[in-house]
């Protein structure tokens, strides 16, 4: 609740909240088929249709409305970000906390993550949909495995500062087990650099599913997909320019909306980087 | 120097690490080399023929035994030959990486020239209206996918202006610099756009921490003039974050811009990766993951050796 009112005073997190929120709305609705028109429904006479008050953005070549399919793009999206980002971060947390905890393993895991680093994002994401084939859940699937490292990263460092702390010492004085340190004394004490890690992620997640599915390797047609959409425009740009626009917009504000809200969390959350970002 | 010995002795380690993954991923990719690369004609090779084709390519082995001999070949400097291109892998990387290598440069002159002075300036006009307004396009430009960007344009172009961006075959820098700049200037502000809104943002922040340091207040103090302060005493001290920020960036565009390369229909190391893995060509997928991986690792080693020039009070070893 005390988050939630600090990100309400906060500038950027009021904006950005309040995109997220209005996404997560149109996911929803998108996802539950509470749609102006049925997406995958072609309306053959009126293919091309320029965006009036029967179809707000418009219809595509096929005559299926934008605006409905832009909201089910949305819910694809979302649901691929949600659910890498969330494997990433478990992920990540259990081999960061293993690393910094029992040390024999951190030489041999970070160097793995060095070799998954090595990778520039996209590419490692293309090897893996390659190989498992396109579709959804290999696009969560790859996204969370390109992510995973980050947090690995991002846990593994203050979880190995905090292990040298006096309280986790005295801790194990007292005799607590090493789970229970694990979790009470040193996850307690990461939440607040991963909860800007994951929102940052989340618009990240989002921009390399919009990529995947461009290249025709994330949503396969007839599904609808922001990335995709916005292939299909290419060739129609100059008849039918809404096509491009509205995906576009609708990509970019979603990324807008998580980007603004990470920084809020980053201001709240961690105070000595207070003026730093902003 | 113990530092850059250690540094370079971890690299042929994750350079196996990264091969190794790679020779394995695309071995598990379903279908084969041969029915890519032949395509339906495939289907009128006998068995016999099929296994002559197998083995002249060397894929006939377990993969262990594919990624020895892989292995020694390198060590000789070969790294196999590209079945889609039926030439050395390297001379076909060689080949586009001039122009992944000269976008990615452009790219990053166009984020350094736009960013740092931008960044600067609102770090000097902290919580102005100007300050605001360059945030606020910096927060835009960072949030706009560069496939976004790069449509826009073109869009832009084609129906504001009634041209379109030079496509068509590909001049290199040496035979016609006039052509190849203009058909790289804008995939290169399409890329260098998000660069330079996040190089914006960083040397802001590094500025403003540096700004409220004591020294430059003494700067200040003694009497320096306001422009000797920002450029003479603050700026260097906060190119760190600038360079860190700026190197991971080159370093992932090296690697090709898979996106933008479609786009704008260039001929860069991105596309080419990407058909070799559509297309199975094992030994140049290979190849070519190795090379980008390996000017990633050169590229963040300069990364850290540019912060010892940047502060000598760093010493690389001790982190």
């Amino acid at each position: 609740m005390r988050i939630l009112r600090a990100i309400f005073a906060h500038t950027s997190g009021r904006i950005g909240g309040a995109i997220v929120a209005l996404y997560l709305l149109l996911a929803v609705l998108g996802m539950l088929g509470l749609t102006p028109h049925n997406p995958l429904m072609q309306y053959r006479v009126d293919r091309l249709h320029a965006p009036d008050s029967a179809y707000w953005m418009g219809t595509d070549l096929f005559g299926r409305d934008v605006a409905s399919r832009l909201m089910t793009g949305i819910g694809q999206s979302f649901t691929v970000a949600f659910f890498s980002v969330a494997f990433a971060t478990l992920a990540g947390t259990i081999l960061g906390l293993a690393a910094a905890w029992f040390g024999r393993w951190d030489g041999l895991l970070m160097r793995i993550m060095d070799v998954l680093l090595a990778f520039p994002a996209i590419l490692l994401a293309l090897l893996i949909v390659t190989v498992a084939g396109p579709g959804t859940w290999t696009s969560i699937v790859a996204i969370a495995i390109v992510y995973t490292p980050i947090f690995t990263r991002v846990v593994r460092g203050p979880a190995l500062s905090l292990k040298a702390r006096e309280f986790v010492d005295a801790a194990r004085t007292f005799g607590s087990s090493s789970s229970y340190i694990l979790t009470r004394h040193l996850l307690l004490n990461l939440v607040a650099p991963l909860t800007v890690q994951v929102t940052l992620a989340l618009a990240w997640a989002l921009l390399t599913e919009a990529g995947l599915s461009f290249l025709g390797l994330g949503t396969q047609p007839p599904a609808a997909s922001l990335g995709l959409m916005l292939s299909d425009s290419r060739n129609l740009m100059e008849t039918a320019p809404w096509l491009m626009i509205f995906p576009g917009l609708a990509i970019m504000i979603s990324i807008l909306g998580f980007n603004l809200l990470g920084d809020a969390l980053r201001d709240i959350l961690d105070p000595k980087m207070r003026r730093s970002i902003a | 120097m113990n530092y850059l010995m250690r540094r370079l002795a971890t690299f042929p380690l994750v350079l196996i690490g990264v091969s190794v993954l790679v020779f394995v991923a695309i071995r598990m990719v379903p279908g084969d080399s041969i029915t890519a690369m032949l395509g339906t004609e495939a289907g009128l090779l006998t068995p016999a023929q099929r296994d002559a084709l197998a083995a002249y390519f060397g894929i006939d082995q377990p993969w262990f035994i594919q990624y020895w001999r892989w292995l020694l070949g390198l060590l000789h400097g070969n790294l196999g030959i590209s079945v889609t291109y039926g030439k050395p892998v390297l001379d076909v990387i060689l080949e586009r990486f001039p122009l992944t290598l000269e976008l990615a440069l452009l790219a990053m002159i166009i984020a350094l020239a736009v960013g740092m002075p931008a960044g600067v300036f609102a770090a000097t006009h902290n919580e102005k209206l100007s300050d605001l307004g360059v945030r606020v396009v910096a927060m835009i430009g960072q949030s706009t996918p560069n496939f976004v960007l790069g449509l826009l344009i073109i869009y832009t172009l084609s129906a504001g202006f009634g041209v379109l961006p030079a496509m068509g075959a590909f001049s290199p820098l040496w035979q016609d610099p006039l052509r190849n700049l203009g058909q790289l200037l804008l995939p290169a502000v399409t890329l260098g756009f998000a660069f330079a809104a996040s190089v914006t943002r960083i040397s802001r922040s590094a500025m403003l921490d540096v700004l409220s340091d004591d020294y430059v207040r003494t700067a200040r103090s003694k009497g320096a003039s306001n422009r000797s302060v920002i450029w003479r005493h603050a700026l260097p001290n906060a190119l760190i974050p600038v360079v860190t920020l700026s190197g991971i960036e080159f370093g992932y565009l090296l690697g090709g811009a898979v996106i933008v390369e479609q786009i704008y229909a260039l001929p860069g190391l991105g596309r080419m990766v990407l058909d070799a893995i559509l297309q199975r060509d094992y030994a140049l997928v290979q190849g070519s993951v190795l090379f980008i991986a390996f000017n990633f690792m050169i590229v963040n080693l300069l990364v850290d050796l540019a912060y010892v020039a940047l502060d000598p009070r760093i010493r690389l070893g001790e982190r």
